[in-house]
């Protein structure tokens, strides 16, 4: 297996504090890695490095082969990196059906052509279809519920065909029923092909879902393994509650 | 997005077949007067709304267009303007060399954001017009710069002005409505929501918010252009006023800002009220603060400008209308309409 993603080194400091302090870890193409840590670890800080939001001070993000570095959000995604985050972004006054469309990425010859064309709301509704939204297609987003929202922005990166999804804390405050279908889409996307590097604090859904995991505190990586090795790991438990 | 229909396009057929017929019927020179500012600032807020509205960039700076667009007449048609219509064949070029000017403008000043933004721009504003004050061979300076007088009859001598205001209204609303329809509608409003999430799926952000900056800064110096040939002295005080920047903000945001009518119906109201206002004040400033109060009344009443804050009132009572039913939003399938909500958005 190669490495999809390989980050050397990632260092960033808010004021005196390091957020994230000479952090290295990677993901193999083909599964779904769990970044995990008690709060203020970096994980999200590491996230927002990797998809070019956040400069870092030092440290190199590789993906898929090419560097990271100097990269912008917007490129990265149409290189097939794509993130949510966890407050679910969506565009609230576009319909779902728009905020599918615009995220599916398009030429420039397109970005003149119509604001959401016989093909693009096809595929649009198929993906809809497939998370069980369809019958909010036509709605604003904003009518959305958080559960439904937080779907409806999974669903909006994976238009693109990304090969690689960064999710942030994709149950946090979805009710249960809502957590099993977002692990379902997430089990099925990776049976697909897609590889996913997941932020979670619901144990219970990283044990289940993910493999390997990778621990973080106070922003470097203290623990990588199976989540069986990880449950008994002496450093993680004394990270979580405390030597 | 629902493609605008028949009755958009009728509704927009018999407004401008309005707007072209009331010189033929007769009107007085007063009302065509007003009519010509009406129509100009109608214009002038439907080309801000494509920037200010759908990209939700506030500029405050779009008079210092205005300002170039006219001096751009008053340097080319100093002495004789021809058979009187060489001036609004030179418009297509100033449109096309401000948007390209203002693109190098936009690029610095939209790195900034909302509040800063307005004020980066603001700056634009006033570089302009102490340029326009200072650069005397070209300007006059506070001398002021005349254009050449056009040779028309007294009797229809408003009416080419009229109808090139009426021109650019139509080309900035039919702009508006593309930007709508296209892809370039759809990554605005991306941007005006949420630019850094924008980012993150791939819209080009920096491409669209200059396309947009361009085309409207391009409009507002080709009307400031007919402006100019029509007053026919160029004073930098009135040529890059903040009143008009003042004026084409307040009217978009009235009318409804990232609507197509909105900026129109912003201007149609706001600007006789100011005449109004104007005649019956006197020469004292008192006009300005009746018209400040109509604004602010009717900000107080619809807060999101008329047109949003109206067509939300009327879905809502449609889909009240309909039966106690759930909120939108619960997981539960339900049916709705989904034009209601359409024109909720709109």
């Amino acid at each position: 297996m190669t490495a999809l993603l390989e980050v050397e080194g990632l260092t960033k400091r808010f004021g005196g504090v390091a957020a994230v302090d000479d952090c290295s870890f990677s993901v193999e193409a083909g599964t779904i890695t769990a970044l995990i840590g008690p709060n203020g670890s970096g994980k999200t800080t590491a996230f927002n490095m990797i998809t070019g939001y956040l400069k870092q001070d030092s440290g190199t993000v590789r993906f898929d082969g090419g560097a990271v570095e100097r990269a912008r959000p917007a490129q990265l995604y149409r290189r097939g990196l794509s993130r949510t985050f966890q407050q679910a972004r969506i565009f609230p006054e576009l319909t779902a059906i728009e905020n599918l469309v615009v995220a599916a990425g398009f030429s420039w010859r397109d970005l003149f052509g119509r604001r959401v064309s016989k093909r693009d709301e096809e595929r649009a509704r198929r993906m809809l279809d497939e998370f069980r939204l369809s019958h909010l297609a036509d709605l604003p987003a904003g009518d959305l519920s958080y559960g439904q929202r937080k779907l409806l922005e999974f669903a909006a990166v994976l238009m693109s065909s990304p090969k690689l999804v960064l999710l942030d804390e994709p149950t946090a405050g979805v009710n249960p029923v809502m957590i099993d279908a977002m692990e379902r889409h997430i089990r099925e996307r990776n049976a697909a092909g897609v590889t996913f590097l997941i932020v979670e604090h619901d144990m219970q859904l990283v044990m289940r879902l993910c493999d390997p995991v990778i621990v973080l505190d106070q922003g470097a990586p203290i623990a990588f393994g199976p989540p069986a090795a990880i449950q008994t790991d002496e450093r993680v438990l004394e990270a979580y509650l405390g030597g | 997005m629902k493609p605008v229909g028949r009755a958009g396009l009728l509704r927009a057929g018999i407004f401008f077949l309005l707007l072209a017929l009331i010189p033929v019927l007769g009107a007085p020179g007063w009302l065509l007067t007003t009519l010509i500012f009406t129509v100009m600032y109608a214009g002038l807020a439907s080309s801000w709304n494509l920037v200010g509205g759908y990209a939700g960039y506030p500029s405050l700076g779009h008079v210092a267009f205005f300002g170039i667009g006219a001096y751009a007449i008053g340097l080319v048609f100093t002495n004789s303007v021809g058979s009187g219509f060489e001036p609004f064949l030179l418009l297509p070029v100033i449109g096309v060399a401000v948007g390209l000017l203002s693109i190098p403008v936009g690029w610095i000043a939209m790195r900034t954001r909302a509040d800063v933004f307005a004020i980066v721009t603001i700056t634009l504003l006033f570089i302009t017009q102490t340029l326009a004050f200072n650069l005397k061979d070209l300007t006059g300076g506070a001398q002021g710069k005349s254009v050449a007088p056009p040779p028309f009859p007294v009797e229809t001598f408003d009416w080419p002005f009229y109808y090139a205001m009426v021109v650019m209204l139509a080309i900035a609303m039919a702009i508006s409505l593309y930007f709508r329809r296209s892809k370039i509608g759809l990554s605005l409003a991306t941007v005006r929501a949420d630019e850094d999430k924008a980012h993150g799926i791939g819209v080009r952000v920096t491409a669209v918010k200059l396309l947009a900056f361009a085309v409207s800064c391009g409009l507002v110096a080709m009307i400031g252009g007919v402006w100019a040939y029509y007053v026919g002295f160029i004073y930098p005080q009135f040529a890059v006023d903040p009143l008009i920047t003042i004026g084409m903000v307040l009217m978009a945001f009235l009318g409804g800002r990232g609507t197509l009518w909105g900026p129109v119906l912003g201007a149609f109201i706001l600007v006789p009220a100011q005449e109004y206002f104007a005649q019956t004040f006197g020469a004292s400033e008192l006009y300005l603060l009746a018209y400040a109060a109509v604004f602010i009344v009717i900000m107080l009443f619809l807060p999101r400008g008329i047109l949003p804050s109206v067509s939300e009132r009327l879905a809502r009572r449609r889909l009240a209308a309909r039966g106690p039913g759930e909120s939108p939003g619960t997981d539960a399938a339900r049916p709705v309409d989904p034009a209601v909500r359409m024109e909720a958005a709109r």
